[in-house]
Order: C-alpha cells, then sequence, then structure tokens
C-alpha cells in the first residue's frame, strides 16, 4: 500500500521529466545531426547553425503533434483503465491528468514552433541575401547552382529582386506554415483558461481548427525545400578537398557540380497513427450518440436542481466516474460533463444537474424543471451519453477507515460513493475491510445541495435499521450564515434533529478546525492507515494535504493518513 | 453562443499578436534583416498593442478575472474616453497598426494575427459591446462598534422581540392600542420580592 500510494505521487513528475527528457535528447541529437552531417555542408554554409535549430526543433513538433491527440482520445483512454495492470492505481490515476498532459504537450508546441519559425525567418533571409551582388565566393557558387540545365538547385530563392515574404508564399511549406501557425495562435488564445470559462462553447468549436492544423501540417514537408547533397554526389565530389576550389567545379574531374536533392517529407509518418486514432475516436463518439438512452425518471429539486435517471444497454459504472451527456434539441455539438450520482448496483444511472450556464439552463427549461406541468415521457428531449470515463473512487474500499472531504459542488462524486457504501455494507456475504467513514460537507449554502441532504437523511435511517448507525459520521458546515440564522439554530439548539436539514447528527457553522478534526479522528484509531479522499478547491486540497503529514504518526505501526488526490 | 462576449476573445487575441509583433520585430531588428526598419516600427506597434490590450474590460454579466497589476494601465486607458472604449476605433486601430508589419517576412503572423483581432473587435462592436474599466471597489471603512449591540434599555418583563425590533411600527401599533415601544410602561406593577 506505502509503496503505490509514493508511486502515485511520484509518478506524474516522473512522466512529465521523461517528457521532457525525449525532447531535449531529440532535440539535441538532431541538432547536431545537421550541424555535422556532410551533405548537409554546403546548406551550412548559406544557412549556418539556423538550419540544425529549424530541424530539431521540426523534430520536436513532429514529436509532439504524434502526442497531442493521444490525451483526448477520451475512449482508448478508457480502454486503457479498463485493461488493469498491476499497480494499476497509480497508472490509472495518471490517465486522469490526460488534460493536464494535452495542455503540457500543448506548451511544448508553442515553443518548438515559435523556435522553428524564427530560424526559418533566418533561413529564407540568409538564402535571400545570397543571391545578392554583396556575396561572394563559395556563398555566391552555391547560390547559382541550378540556373544551367544539369544542376539541381540548393538555393529555393532563386533571384534577388523579390523580397522573402513573396519568396514564403511561392512555397508550400511557407503557406502551409503561416496556415498552422495561424490555426496554433487561434487555438491557443481562445484556449485560456478565462476564455474557456466565460464560453465553453468558442473554446470547443474554436479548437476545431486543430483539422485545419493537422492537414496542413501533413503536406507541410511537401515541397522538399530542405536541400541535402545526395549520397551519389557525395562519393565522387569529397567535400574537404572541393569546397575551396568552387571556381573549377565545373572544370575538375574530382569536383563534380555538387547535386541536390530536398528532403522527403516526414510528418505524415509521425502524425498518421495518433489521426486515425482520433478519427476512430470520434466515430465512436458518434456510434454512441446513435445508442439509445432510456430516461426512466426526472426529479426537479428546489433551487434549480435537476436529477435524471437513465438506462442504457451494457452501461456499467464505478462511483466518482463521469459521463459526457448531449441533447441534441439544445446543440448538436457539444457533450457536457457530468459526475455520476448513483451507486453501481442500481439498475439506472443518474446525475444531478444544476443550471450554471446557458446550455443546462435551456436543458432544465427543455425538462420542465421551470415549474411548468408534467412532462410525459415521450415528449421529452432525447439524450445522448458517453462514457463512463474518469478514476472509480473504489480506494475507498482498501481503507479500514476513510476520511472524505467534499467542498461545495465537490459533494456529487460523494453521493454516488456513500450510496455504494451502503449497498456494499447491506451484502452481508462479504465483510468489508471499511469500518468507518468520516464524512465532511463544508458548503456555502445548503440550499443548493438538499437533494444531498435528502440522500443523508435516507443513509441514516437506513443506517440505524441495520444497526450499523455507526458506520458513517458525517459533520456538515456551513460556512455562509448570518445573523437572523444565527439566532433561530441557536434558539433551536436543544431539539434532536438539526434545524436546517433534518438531520440527527447537527450542522456546524463555520469552518472545520482540522487540525482538532484530525487529531480525534487519529485518537480514535491509533494504529490503521486512514485514506483521505477530497474534491473541492486547491487552498482546502493543501490544507488537508498538511494535515495529513502532520498527524501521521512517525512509527510505522501507528496511524498514517494517506491523501489521494483526485481531480475531478 | 449566446453569453460570449466576443470582446474577451478578441483582447485575448490582440494581446497574443502583440507578443508576436514584438518578437518578430526583435527577430528582424537583431537580424538585421532587409528593411529591417519595419521591424523596429513592428516592435513599437506591437508594445503598444500589448499595453493597450493588457487591461481586460469588464464583463457585462459575472465577475472578471483581472490580470496581475493590470490597474495601472486601466487608468491610463481609461483616460483617452470614446477612443478606448468604442471597440469600432480599435478595430480600425489595429487593421492601420498590423498593415505595415506585413512587408516585412518576420512580423507576418503578427499582421496576420492582428487582422484577425481587428475582425472579432468589429464582430463585438457591431453588437454593442464596450470596454469598461473594471474600478476597484471602495473600501468600506469598518465602523468602530456598529456590530455591538447594545443591551436592552428596559428593565424585565419585556415585551418578546418583534415588539422591541420595529419602533415605527410600534407607534403604528401604539395607536392601534397595543403595547409601546420607548420607556416601557408596566402593565402590573411590579415589586421587588427580595426582602
Amino acid at each position: 500500500m506505502m509503496g503505490c500510494w509514493l508511486l502515485n505521487e511520484g509518478l506524474s513528475t516522473i512522466l512529465v521529466l521523461s517528457w521532457l527528457g525525449i525532447n531535449f535528447y531529440l532535440f539535441i541529437d538532431t541538432f547536431y545531426w545537421y550541424e555535422e552531417e556532410e551533405s548537409f555542408h554546403y546548406t551550412r554554409v548559406i544557412l549556418g547553425s539556423t538550419l540544425a535549430w529549424a530541424r530539431a526543433s521540426a523534430l520536436c513538433l513532429n514529436f509532439n503533434c504524434m502526442l497531442i491527440l493521444i490525451p483526448v482520445s477520451r475512449n482508448l483512454i478508457s480502454f486503457i483503465r479498463g485493461t488493469s495492470i498491476c499497480c494499476g492505481g497509480p497508472w490509472r490515476r495518471q490517465l486522469d491528468k490526460n488534460l493536464r498532459f494535452h495542455k503540457l504537450v500543448a506548451y511544448g508546441i508553442a515553443v518548438n514552433a515559435t523556435i522553428h519559425i524564427v530560424a526559418h525567418f533566418f533561413n529564407l533571409e540568409r538564402y535571400h541575401w545570397s543571391q545578392s551582388e554583396e556575396a561572394q565566393g563559395l556563398l555566391a557558387a552555391l547560390s547559382k547552382l541550378g540556373n544551367t540545365p544539369n544542376e539541381s538547385y540548393l538555393n529555393p530563392v532563386r533571384t534577388f529582386p523579390t523580397n522573402t515574404t513573396t519568396e514564403l508564399l511561392r512555397t508550400i511549406a511557407g503557406v502551409t506554415g503561416l496556415v498552422i501557425s495561424l490555426a496554433l495562435v487561434l487555438i491557443m488564445t481562445s484556449s485560456t483558461e478565462f476564455i474557456r470559462q466565460a464560453s465553453y462553447e468558442l473554446f470547443w468549436y474554436t479548437h476545431h481548427v486543430f483539422i485545419v492544423f493537422f492537414l496542413s501540417l501533413a503536406i507541410h514537408g511537401t515541397g522538399r525545400i530542405v536541400r541535402g547533397q545526395t549520397q551519389d554526389s557525395l562519393s565522387l565530389h569529397n567535400i574537404t578537398f572541393c569546397r575551396d576550389r568552387y571556381a573549377e567545379w565545373q572544370t575538375v574531374a574530382q569536383c563534380p557540380v555538387p547535386q541536390f536533392s530536398g528532403k522527403e517529407p516526414s510528418a505524415w509518418k509521425w502524425i498518421l497513427g495518433p489521426v486515425v486514432l482520433y478519427a476512430c475516436e470520434r466515430i465512436i463518439r458518434f456510434w454512441r450518440f446513435q445508442q439509445e438512452v432510456v430516461i426512466t425518471k426526472v426529479v426537479s429539486h428546489p433551487s434549480g436542481v435537476l436529477e435524471l435517471h437513465m438506462k442504457k444497454r451494457g452501461f456499467k459504472m464505478a462511483p466518482g466516474q463521469y459521463i459526457l451527456v448531449q441533447c441534441p434539441a439544445i446543440s448538436s455539438l457539444e457533450w457536457h460533463p457530468f459526475t455520476l450520482t448513483s451507486a453501481p448496483q442500481e439498475d439506472f444511472f443518474s446525475v444531478h444537474i444544476r443550471a450554471a450556464g446557458d446550455w443546462t439552463a435551456a436543458l432544465l427549461e427543455a425538462f420542465g424543471a421551470e415549474g411548468q406541468a408534467l412532462q410525459e415521457p415521450w415528449s421529452l428531449p432525447r439524450l445522448a451519453v458517453d462514457g463512463p470515463f474518469g478514476t472509480a473512487l473504489t480506494d475507498v474500499f482498501h481503507y479500514p477507515v476513510c476520511v472524505c472531504v467534499a467542498a461545495g459542488i465537490g459533494v456529487t462524486p460523494f453521493a454516488a460513493l456513500l450510496k455504494s457504501m451502503w449497498y456494499k455494507c447491506s451484502e452481508a456475504q462479504t465483510p468489508l475491510k471499511l469500518s468507518k467513514v468520516y464524512f465532511y460537507w463544508i458548503c456555502r449554502d445548503a440550499r443548493a445541495f438538499e437533494w444531498f441532504a435528502d440522500l443523508l437523511l435516507s443513509l441514516e435511517t437506513r443506517m440505524s435499521e441495520q444497526g450499523k448507525t455507526h458506520f458513517l459520521s458525517y459533520h456538515i458546515f456551513l460556512t455562509g450564515w448570518d445573523e437572523n440564522q444565527a439566532l433561530h439554530i441557536a434558539l433551536h439548539w436543544d431539539e434532536n434533529t438539526d434545524v436546517i436539514t433534518g438531520l440527527k447528527q447537527k450542522t456546524f457553522y463555520g469552518r472545520p478546525n482540522w487540525n482538532d478534526e484530525f487529531k480525534q479522528i487519529a485518537y480514535n484509531h491509533p494504529s490503521s492507515s486512514i485514506g483521505v479522499f477530497f474534491c473541492g478547491p486547491k487552498a482546502l486540497s493543501r490544507t488537508l494535504q498538511k494535515m495529513c503529514r502532520l498527524y501521521s504518526s512517525a512509527d510505522p505501526r501507528g496511524v498514517h493518513f494517506y491523501y489521494n488526490k483526485e481531480s475531478f | 453562443m449566446g453569453q460570449i462576449e466576443w470582446a474577451m476573445w478578441a483582447n485575448e487575441q490582440a494581446l497574443a499578436s502583440g507578443l508576436i509583433l514584438i518578437t518578430g520585430g526583435i527577430v528582424a531588428t537583431a537580424g538585421r534583416f532587409t528593411q529591417w526598419y519595419f521591424g523596429a516600427y513592428s516592435i513599437v506597434a506591437g508594445v503598444f498593442v500589448c499595453l493597450l490590450e493588457y487591461p481586460r474590460g469588464k464583463r457585462k454579466k459575472g465577475s472578471t478575472m483581472e490580470r496581475w497589476g493590470q490597474k495601472y494601465m486601466t487608468a491610463v486607458v481609461k483616460l483617452f474616453g470614446p477612443f478606448t472604449r468604442n471597440y469600432y476605433v480599435r478595430a480600425v486601430l489595429h487593421l492601420l497598426l498590423s498593415v505595415p508589419a506585413g512587408f516585412l517576412l518576420a512580423t507576418i503572423l503578427g499582421t496576420a494575427c492582428l487582422a484577425i483581432a481587428s475582425g472579432i473587435y468589429l464582430l463585438a462592436a457591431v453588437r454593442g459591446e464596450q470596454w469598461t474599466p473594471i474600478e476597484p471597489k471602495p473600501r468600506e471603512r469598518p465602523q468602530i462598534g456598529g456590530t455591538i449591540k447594545q443591551p436592552p434599555s428596559n428593565p424585565p418583563p419585556r415585551p418578546p422581540a418583534e415588539a422591541r425590533k420595529k419602533p415605527s411600527e410600534e407607534e403604528a401599533a401604539a395607536a392601534a392600542g397595543g403595547p409601546s415601544g420607548g420607556p416601557q410602561v408596566n402593565p402590573i406593577p411590579v415589586t421587588d420580592e427580595v426582602v
């Protein structure tokens, strides 16, 4: 358990460093190859080191463009996750950081693209200048190659009275390069966090410019503009001997005119696999879209929360996972993620949707959550479901004691988890390793989550029926309270049930004192491994991690808190 | 796409274009390319665009995340009044700024990006969007003793909280013949039973 946990935390760092390492290796290896390779000797005479910079960054670009489509092939990732390998936990968790990896690779593409573009600006400028009158000697001789019929050219810029922009636009590489760069800039400016939060649709639609990006990338090298000396020519023309005798190339037998050819395009070889994979991914999503989803129950909770119970053939889930939902009646292109709130043991799956944007608001209206008359089942809009995706929270069952902390909207995955715990608890066949769960729910205003309070209430009753009242101990903290509320609560303090939630366990006001909580838990379970699971904002995540470190005892037989970082 | 304020994307695009112009300009000037003076222009234009676009405008709905340290530039940009508020002006300005950079290869990407930003600003202007500065909220001075509640000024027995809290309504209630506020008049004479 401990080894797996360490591996878990360190694995991300190892993977990022490996990626960085491969990038550096490819860059430096290619750089030195182009700096030292004989067949590019004459090219280097004109261009200098910028040839190597451009080619090295081009290889890194190929590598990164290959990688970038893979983290967003969701079905592929689910498939890999399904085939669990030994110590599957940490590896599966890495699969959940796919979007972070996608962004990392995107930054890698941006950096390499900048290097590549700047290097090629210099290259074009130098090619152009070496056709001028001021260019002397070997430079001039090389640039003149290709003017007579049986010579192959080296310098793609053939005359001086032209400008580099025109030259750029006359080559396939130049035009596609410009298109690729524009596509990249558009994608990146519409993917900033600000824009994503303000208008997810703009981000999503503009991102599809990647199709233009990949098409242009595939044909970017077809102009064969990177020219090096052919092998035949190298064998006949000794560079070290002939390079200073450029005036005699036509005449001396030892130094025939060097012949050049363009480099074969290689980008398509790198990106073909992932592009095909991603195309299959989109086809699968389309096929899943066609699959029928039956809506078995629609519950409209007050404060704008819609609960949907659905059924789909072959759908299997685990607590903590999410699905993507599309409603063609609202938008035929958008898929929105929602955490599943039902337990796997139930014969339906459910999500709770809160109105938080135009798509969700439209969905609530379409399902009649705005207080209109009851909807007939056949008049409900059709939904398409893809998934489930995401890491399952099944690690909970590996610990004897668990502390689950949910802040605000982060309570949704725990709904599924708590239900699943109750089901597992009731199945008397296999006794659970898990014997105690502490659940902390911190929210500003309980009204938005009163559906969850109902769930806790029903769990409370069911637990007491089963005689297992001590299995789950939950603490609710309301951080947004005002004086009137406080007055009301103080007046009803002595009653049996909590005045706000109706639950037997009282609601607390303000934030929890984590030191006290952890101290108490550590005292109650002096020699157990305690798993801590959290869903909510980062600041609290850091606090909890600190608490876990503080209250884990140094004694290996003592209490240990294991913080499981989940991202939902 | 009902809620999108196009100006937000135009702003990001213009800021990126400014940076690309600066980079291209530095490359051209440092490398002494042919007609490198366009590169020098590009650096200046890029810096100007970046400074103009750095302060984010306030969104119509919802809260806007400010860029770090943007309040200094907000003050400057606000000074130009309608020239910076109106997006038609910005669209035209960006289009004009982008043209000279198009003559040099190193800055042509900046031209294209800035032209696109100009187009998006035009779209924003057509939809009636405007740049409004994000004002810092005036700090509410904490009133000393404002939250201290005075202890009740009348001795017990006191009427319930509802009657005590609203003096204006009490006067109306008093007119209707209910128990009055203000100095308490005990309906039953109170005797001190301590011997």
